[in-house]
């Protein structure tokens, strides 16, 4: 075994005798525990092995515990957790897989790079299940838009996120995005992509069969992206920048041809086993694949492509180059898959051996240079039950009345102030930088409550949406927890689909600290709860921690990404009003609820109190009502109310077509907490008139209590609340401040 | 009437193209990839959007060079249809087949929504189902789709009536003059940065580009004397 393969390493000796181990984020216990599955001390690329796998990124050391609380089974489920993306049934042998992914640490350093290839490895991962990727969302963070560091941060990942997807030729059709002080420093770049497969040809990263090649494709290895897991592990702090060279180059064209060559590959049906090197590249995709089938492996560095003179087998196997996939098939297969990634114009290595050991081992210029237990890499990462403490600032929240501000008299002023905040602002400025139409199937674009994407040769469509309101989940994390799953399905509903499942995002601060830890174990339960009642169970995700900058953590984030089945594309529904006289209803009850509002951010200027009560059973009742009455063919135009609650819901809807209305709201509450309360579970609804007395008696029968509130009409938004006239606003002035607000701060207009 | 779809490494709207072949006029279509060398069996080809050769060097620059564009001269100049859209543009435009150049947008930004298109020329294969001077409803994306041509060639365009669409309204790109759409000077070859091959079913907003599909179909049968499409 080589102590030292370079003068420039340090030797075995140095690496305990110095704990360079520490560079690495490995703790004197967990280096002891390494010694011990070793049985000798590691060398310096053993160690840079062992800290990759090791590090919360890909052994979620501090989570686990966490992510066991999540369902992650049901009828529907093909395949849950583990692997690359989870794969869910949607009939006639097709099946949606879908996964997100976060790149939060590197888009923060360095904004293009960092959110493209975040949108690179996504889609890695959808491809190498076997999957033809259809579809990209995004969830995305940032500070506020006042902040020169910001706007770039903003401007240059909304650029990096189309560069690549529009390159690669899947449409970005949604996401969402919002502005908050708590995210400046440590933006959120969350990318999510939705792939159709066949039942028949759903892949697994699985070394398969001893004495089998494994193959290497992709571009050439280099330097860059060296311990990015171990990057994302860790806070960001002044010295952030200096690891730049943590941060990946992405080149959407090259995998678009690995993309096209893996398909056809998996189509030959001569793959064993497939994986993507994403995090952790070459030692996570080997060590998973091996341990995965109960085997061992044999690395050749020699015959890695390399893209740099004199690499090392520590560079090697640390590298995150970009756009590589690693795969194992029989011998005699090895032609045809030469071939295959030949006529794409891409080179095929055999770098490795499936062996019968048990062991990683690595071979450089004629010398074994690690040699490692595999399932100490990937399986016996030890698991931190870490301490949990309630933090001050939720107890302090409990006792603030939200509803005792002043009230806003101006109540039209008010609604201007919150259509312009740029959480709730149009963000067309984004998507239109985005191909949302490529692939020529995207039914409902970017902007409504959820996009939909049809299946080919069907009648069936996909929604997919992502959601999460951070103001929320800090307020109270379980409360907020919950609310971001009922939210993701009754955006899926609302776009006439059945929810499916989801896929998880948690991002949080420091797990070292007790009250964030806390938060973590809260919204997970939330969620789980929520995953439960509305059956939508996790088939993946991932954990992003270590979100903090020098003031401290960002707000609580567990995005939830979630799918849902369109039965017919006929029911595919929009939020926009369709037509004059068409009858308004709200669903639900609105209570005096403005804690974590866009309302109280944007024009009281805090967040504190209580986030709004979700009562699970009552909001599966109206998901199951609310979409049965869609696939009924009642319903003219659906829209959850979120930020903004029931003004900015009205006035969105009416943008779409330029059309107005008419609403005497019945409230017993203030006007302006009638108006901007987020109370949950509820939804609007437009009937044209003749259905009116049908949906009315459905959603009775359903036990959906409902209030008829107005029609559809003119070019005005009329809202009086108890008879008391609130808002008297043309749609055309709302729609622009609503269309300006967020073009406004980018070309330097507002500051 | 059998249609060829170019496919190079990058292309990304070939699926869609083909997809819009089948739905909108149901005839025969492959794939053909960047190495063929005989189209001869082709009486159509397609030119896709995407980024050909990752757009490296300059739009259309490197596949200009694949051995297929030798046989799509020939074609051209045989007087077969040739339509490229978007990067398919920007290729014939590299290639020579049609004049000017696609520099990047006014705005340095990719852009992607509906755009009104005023149809100038309706003689064209692929425009004689339009009225000239209709208004059409196609949606762009594209981040280098700014047409540009020198004054003189511009006048010559103009004279010879080789501009095919203008964008009606809002300019979203700084096309000089306004043009998303030219054909050469026989009007058998016609680039565009506006994909009509993405407007042809309501459900993905607008069907006003079935039209292309349902010309050139037209334009064959007229000239193969055969009964044309209704």
């Amino acid at each position: 075994m080589a102590q030292q393969v370079s003068a420039k390493e340090p030797t075995v000796e140095q690496i305990a005798d110095q704990k360079i181990y520490k560079q690495f984020g490995v703790s004197d216990k967990e280096y002891a525990l390494i010694c011990d599955f070793m049985g000798r001390k590691p060398n310096y690329t053993e160690i840079g092995v062992f800290s990759v796998m090791w590090s919360e990124h890909c052994a979620y050391k501090n989570s686990k515990p966490l992510l066991r609380r999540f369902p992650t089974s049901g009828p529907r489920v093909l395949m849950g957790p583990g692997e690359g993306a989870g794969i869910v049934d949607i009939g006639d042998n097709q099946a949606v897989v879908f996964k997100i992914e976060s790149h939060n640490h590197p888009s923060a350093v360095e904004p293009y790079q960092g959110a493209a290839t975040g949108v690179g490895g996504i889609i890695r991962d959808i491809f190498s299940m076997g999957a033809r990727p259809v579809a990209l969302l995004n969830s995305l963070r940032f500070g506020r838009l006042e902040s020169d560091r910001v706007r770039y941060l903003f401007e240059h990942v909304v650029s990096g996120i189309a560069g690549y997807g529009n390159c690669i030729g899947i449409p970005t059709v949604g996401g969402e995005i919002m502005f908050d002080e708590a995210y400046e420093g440590n933006p959120l770049v969350n990318a999510m992509c939705v792939g159709l497969i066949d039942h028949d040809k759903i892949q697994r990263g699985v070394a398969k069969g001893i004495g089998n090649p494994v193959f290497y494709v992709g571009p050439a290895t280099g330097r860059d992206g060296i311990h990015g897991a171990t990057f994302a592990s860790e806070d960001l702090t002044a010295e952030s920048e200096a690891k730049r060279s943590a941060v990946q180059v992405g080149d959407p064209f090259m995998e678009k041809l690995v993309m096209e060559a893996t398909l056809e590959l998996i189509d030959s049906g001569i793959v064993l086993g497939i994986q993507d090197m994403g995090a952790a590249g070459l030692t996570c995709s080997s060590a998973e694949m091996a341990s995965k089938a109960g085997n061992g492996m044999e690395l050749y560095l020699d015959e890695v492509p390399q893209r740099e003179e004199g690499m090392t087998a520590y560079e090697m196997m640390l590298s995150e180059s970009q756009e590589r996939m690693l795969f194992v098939c029989e011998p005699q297969h090895e032609e045809q898959a030469k071939g295959i990634f030949a006529r794409w114009g891409l080179h095929c290595a055999k770098v490795g051996k499936v062996t019968d050991t048990g062991r990683l081992q690595l071979f450089h210029k004629g010398e074994m240079v690690g040699d490692m237990p595999v399932k100490a890499l990937v399986d016996d990462c030890p698991v931190y039950n870490k301490p949990s403490a309630v933090p001050e600032y939720y107890v302090t929240n409990g006792s603030i009345d939200t509803n005792g501000y002043e009230q806003v008299a101006d109540l039209n002023a008010a609604l201007l102030k919150v259509l312009g905040s740029p959480s709730l602002a149009s963000k067309e400025w984004v998507y239109n930088q985005y191909d949302y139409m490529v692939r020529t199937s995207t039914a409902v674009r970017p902007g409504s409550d959820a996009a939909v994407v049809t299946i080919r040769g069907t009648r069936k469509a996909l929604a997919m949406t992502t959601d999460c309101n951070g103001r929320f989940v800090y307020l109270d994390p379980e409360v907020g927890g919950r609310i971001a799953v009922a939210e993701a399905g009754r955006n899926i509903v609302c776009s006439g689909a059945e929810p499916l499942a989801i896929t998880d995002n948690l991002n949080f601060g420091s797990p070292e600290k007790p009250e964030i830890f806390w938060q973590m174990e809260k919204a997970v339960d939330g969620m789980a709860e929520a995953c439960r009642v509305l059956e939508t169970p996790v088939i993946g995700g991932n954990v992003s921690l270590y979100n903090e900058n020098s003031r401290g953590a960002i707000y609580p984030t567990p995005v939830v990404g979630m799918v849902g089945l369109v039965h017919d594309t006929d029911h595919i529904t929009t939020q926009e009003f369709k037509a004059e006289g068409d009858v308004i209803f709200l669903l639900g009850e609105t209570k005096a609820e403005i804690g974590g509002s866009e309302f109280q951010y944007a024009v009281h200027g805090v967040t504190e109190g209580r986030p709004p009560v979700l009562d699970l059973a009552f909001e599966k009742r109206l998901q199951g009502a609310v979409l049965a009455a869609i696939q009924g063919g009642l319903v003219a135009s659906a829209h959850d109310l979120s930020e903004g609650g029931l003004a900015a819901a009205l006035a969105e809807s009416g943008f779409g077509r330029g059309l107005g209305a008419e609403v005497d709201f019945d409230s017993d509450l203030r006007s302006d907490i009638a108006l901007f309360s987020e109370s949950q579970s509820r939804i609007l609804l437009t009937v044209k008139p003749d259905f009116e007395m049908k949906l009315a008696l459905e959603l009775t029968k359903a036990n959906v209590p409902l209030k008829r509130i107005g029609t559809v009409g003119g070019d005005r938004l009329r809202i009086s609340v108890g008879g008391v006239s609130a808002i008297d606003a043309s749609i055309e002035e709302l729609r622009g401040v609503w269309r300006s607000a967020i073009p406004a701060y980018m070309n330097g207009s507002k500051q | 009437m059998n249609f060829a779809v170019l496919v190079f490494p990058g292309s990304n709207c070939d699926i869609d193209c083909y997809k819009a072949v089948e739905d909108t006029i149901g005839q025969p279509v492959d794939y053909v990839f960047h190495t063929a060398t005989d189209l001869s069996k082709y009486d159509a080809i397609l030119v896709p959007g995407g980024f050909s050769y990752g757009d490296y060097l300059r739009c259309g620059a490197i596949a200009q060079f694949a051995p297929v564009m030798t046989e799509v001269r020939k074609a051209a100049e045989a007087g077969k249809f040739v339509l490229g859209i978007c990067n398919g543009f920007q290729i014939l435009t590299e290639a020579g087949l049609l004049p000017g150049a696609l520099i990047r947008n006014n705005s340095l930004k990719f852009r992607c929504h509906q755009v009104d298109l005023v149809v100038e020329n309706h003689s064209t294969a692929f425009t004689n189902g339009y009225a000239k001077g209709e208004v059409i409803d196609i949606p762009i994306a594209h981040g280098e789709g700014s047409y540009f041509v020198d004054d003189a060639t511009l006048q010559q365009l103009k004279a010879n009536n080789q501009i095919v669409f203008r964008y009606a309204g809002d300019n979203p790109n700084g096309s000089v003059d306004g043009i998303a759409g030219v054909c050469n000077e026989a009007g058998n070859v016609v680039g565009m940065m506006p994909h009509p091959e993405r407007a042809v079913a309501d459900i993905l907003g607008s069907d006003d580009g079935v039209r292309m599909f349902t010309s050139v179909l037209n334009a064959w049968r007229e000239r193969n004397g055969a009964a044309s499409v209704r």
